[in-house]
């Protein structure tokens, strides 16, 4: 088990360690193939030739590419320093790039947008979660019910809506129209709880509201996969209770592939749920990251983006550990 | 004496009539009779169809109706609030989902021609992930291996990739003009390139699974026997059998994909205005309008919607009628 779960660590870091240089290379690499200079893109919207220069200069930009991506990945250890004759400017471990546009660390960036990404991400999947869940085991216990049959086309219809679109519906009417949420922003949890969560229910409902829809579907048609075994017929053949049957037998291995996905919807909810924080205006890592790109903020999108890609990664790594230790046969792999 | 016991002999001898239907029945013509009979599947594909035709006679389309895309009406607005004037976002006769606010364009044809950005970039990203799809698919399951593993942990790791950001800074760092193209054509070019990129481990992992089951058939066998080769196996004797699956995972990535280009525009990187698309129009709403002119939020978002919807109900209901254990 031990074994096992160092491997699958391990496997993560590697993975990883390839995305940070994919995505380095698409940075830095991309642009030059293209003919455009990252340096320019790096210091903003039409910069000066000297910003440029300094920026050149800053980012060690005239070394080669191994050198760069070296710089890069040490600064997450160690911190950087961007010097450039007396301009000099420190970016403290964990150094996930330097934005010159707002004079500040991308860590600091991601750190200021994490809370709002984790309230919103948590906060939706207690509900859909519960909501999704528990409606796909009903409507599987009473397939081709009208339950069932309502609770599918609900579930269709919801999955075929964008998030946007529901979220400007319901701001439309409980914020504007209704006011029963007016004037919706991010309040920190320690500041005001009852705020916070509050600003953040329309959210966390047009979140759950897509996500229930597809947690219903799956775990109603993985419920119905494991209601056909023939191990449920034995306990069933046993006489044991209906309720033993399925809130013991069946509901185990029936939820294990929606725990799979669920550890890797979280992943990445907690990249950054962009199209909600961009439509509730709630700047999390998904929102910072769209705002870089309409200034032109390279390094935060770069930053941003790396470490969303680690939480994907370590899901994808917890998701297994959990499989192991859920399911034996998954272990000798 | 062994004399067997009369039976009724028509329950014996298997005449002509009781094979005659039993022959035909392929598993297409037993998909295609499910099908014939699910009215919810004949309605979404008449829409589907009905959209399809929509965007490809999108010009002929708006000049019957009398409208155009890209022409303002500034008379049809309020002067003082620049919102369309009349209920329902200006809906008239002659602009029958009303005017833009600020612009006052013609909200129809602003949709109709949004519908073949959408289907555009959808149809070309799902056959560039079909493709992919199948090849890596067929190969991560054939083949097997570290060469497989390593495949399917590449599918595993894209699916649950924060795409939308990374598909964000790709087009970030995408100059204006590239690779011989500029302005739109190229945006709609990488477009298509990042979703299809993104999406084929939805069709791959399918196929994998697939050909796991089946090439430990006995056909497969008796083919190897033969002395038929791997890439003579794969394309002849597995892909036949995986048209059904990847017709229906087909169906079902296109509205997927539809959403994915309408999120992109939505968030300003999906082609470029006056180019119209969907998602890009109710970006402009987002931006405040839709508390004022709610209609013109509505529409199209009621259009991705209603397509999304009747796509994803066609697939389910052609992974249903080819569902073996399915019934009728």
């Amino acid at each position: 088990m031990a074994g096992f779960v160092i491997r699958r660590v391990l496997g993560g870091i590697v993975i990883l360690w390839l995305i940070s240089v994919i995505t380095f290379l698409l940075f830095f690499l991309v642009p030059k193939v293209l003919g455009s200079n990252p340096a320019i893109l790096f210091a903003g919207r039409s910069p000066s030739e000297a910003a440029v220069a300094g920026v050149t200069k800053k980012l060690g930009l005239d070394q080669p590419i191994v050198v760069q991506y070296w710089h890069f990945l040490a600064g997450i250890f160690t911190g950087r320093h961007f010097d450039a004759g007396p301009d000099k400017t420190w970016c403290p471990p964990p150094c996930f790039g330097y934005s010159f546009k707002n004079s500040e660390p991308v860590w600091q960036e991601i750190t200021r947008a994490l809370p709002v990404t984790i309230s919103l991400a948590l906060g939706a999947a207690v509900l859909f979660l519960l909501i999704g869940v528990g409606i796909g085991i009903l409507s599987a216990l009473r397939r081709g019910s009208v339950v069932d049959r309502a609770a599918m086309t609900v579930a269709l219809g919801a999955v075929s809506l964008p998030v946007y679109f529901t979220g400007l519906v319901l701001l439309l009417l409980v914020s504007y129209q209704w006011r029963i949420f007016p004037n919706i922003h991010y309040v920190a949890f320690l500041d005001n709880p009852l705020l916070w969560a509050r600003n953040l229910l329309p959210a966390w409902i047009v979140l759950a509201f897509l996500y229930s829809a597809m947690y219903a579907r799956l775990t109603r048609a993985s419920m119905l996969d494991v209601l056909g075994e023939d191990y449920i017929r034995t306990a069933r053949a046993k006489g044991l209770p209906e309720r033993t049957v399925v809130g013991k037998h069946a509901l185990r291995s029936a939820l294990t592939p929606v725990v799979t996905i669920f550890g890797l919807d979280l992943g990445s909810l907690l990249g950054g749920a962009v199209l909600t924080e961009t439509t509730f205006g709630f700047r999390g890592l998904g929102k910072t990251s769209i705002e870089a790109i309409s200034t032109g903020d390279l390094p935060t999108i770069l930053g941003v983006t790396i470490f969303a890609a680690g939480f994907v990664v370590l899901a994808n790594i917890l998701v297994d550990v959990f499989y192991a230790v859920v399911d034996p046969r998954v272990r000798p792999t | 004496m062994a004399v067997p016991v009369q039976l009724e002999p028509t329950n014996l001898t298997p005449g002509p009539p009781a094979v005659k239907p039993v022959a035909g029945r392929s598993l297409w013509r037993i998909a295609w009779s499910r099908l014939r009979k699910d009215k919810v599947a004949l309605a979404s594909a008449a829409f589907v169809i009905l959209v399809v035709l929509v965007a490809i006679f999108a010009p002929v389309l708006t000049s019957i109706v009398g409208v155009n895309p890209d022409e303002p009406n500034y008379g049809l607005l309020d002067p003082n609030t620049a919102l369309p004037a009349g209920s329902f976002g200006g809906m008239s006769s002659h602009h029958p989902f009303g005017v833009e606010p600020l612009s006052g364009r013609d909200v129809f044809a602003r949709v109709v021609y949004g519908a073949r950005i959408s289907l555009l970039v959808a149809s070309l990203a799902t056959l560039l992930s079909v493709v992919l799809g199948t090849v890596m698919g067929l190969i991560s399951g054939y083949v097997g291996g570290w060469i497989g593993g390593l495949i399917a942990r590449l599918m595993d790791l894209l699916l649950a990739f924060p795409l939308l950001l990374f598909a964000i800074a790709i087009v970030a760092v995408i100059p204006d003009s590239a690779f011989g193209l500029n302005g739109n054509t190229l945006r709609l070019f990488i477009l298509v390139f990042i979703i299809g990129f993104f999406s084929w481990p939805y069709i791959g992992r399918i196929v994998r699974g697939q050909v796991l089951s089946l090439k430990e058939k006995d056909f497969v066998a008796a083919a190897r026997g033969t002395g038929a080769g791997s890439i003579r196996i794969m394309m002849q004797e597995l892909l036949p059998n995986l048209v059904a699956p990847i017709l229906v995972y087909t169906t079902l990535l296109i509205p997927t994909n539809i959403l994915f280009e309408a999120a992109l525009s939505y968030l300003g990187v999906g082609v470029k205005p006056p180019t119209s698309s969907w998602g890009d129009m109710l970006s402009t709403a987002a931006g405040g309008l839709f508390r004022v002119d709610p209609t013109f939020m509505v529409v199209p978002g009621v259009a991705i919607f209603l397509t999304v919807l009747a796509f994803n109900l066609l697939g389910d209901a052609l992974r249903d009628a080819f569902d073996p254990r399915g019934g009728g």
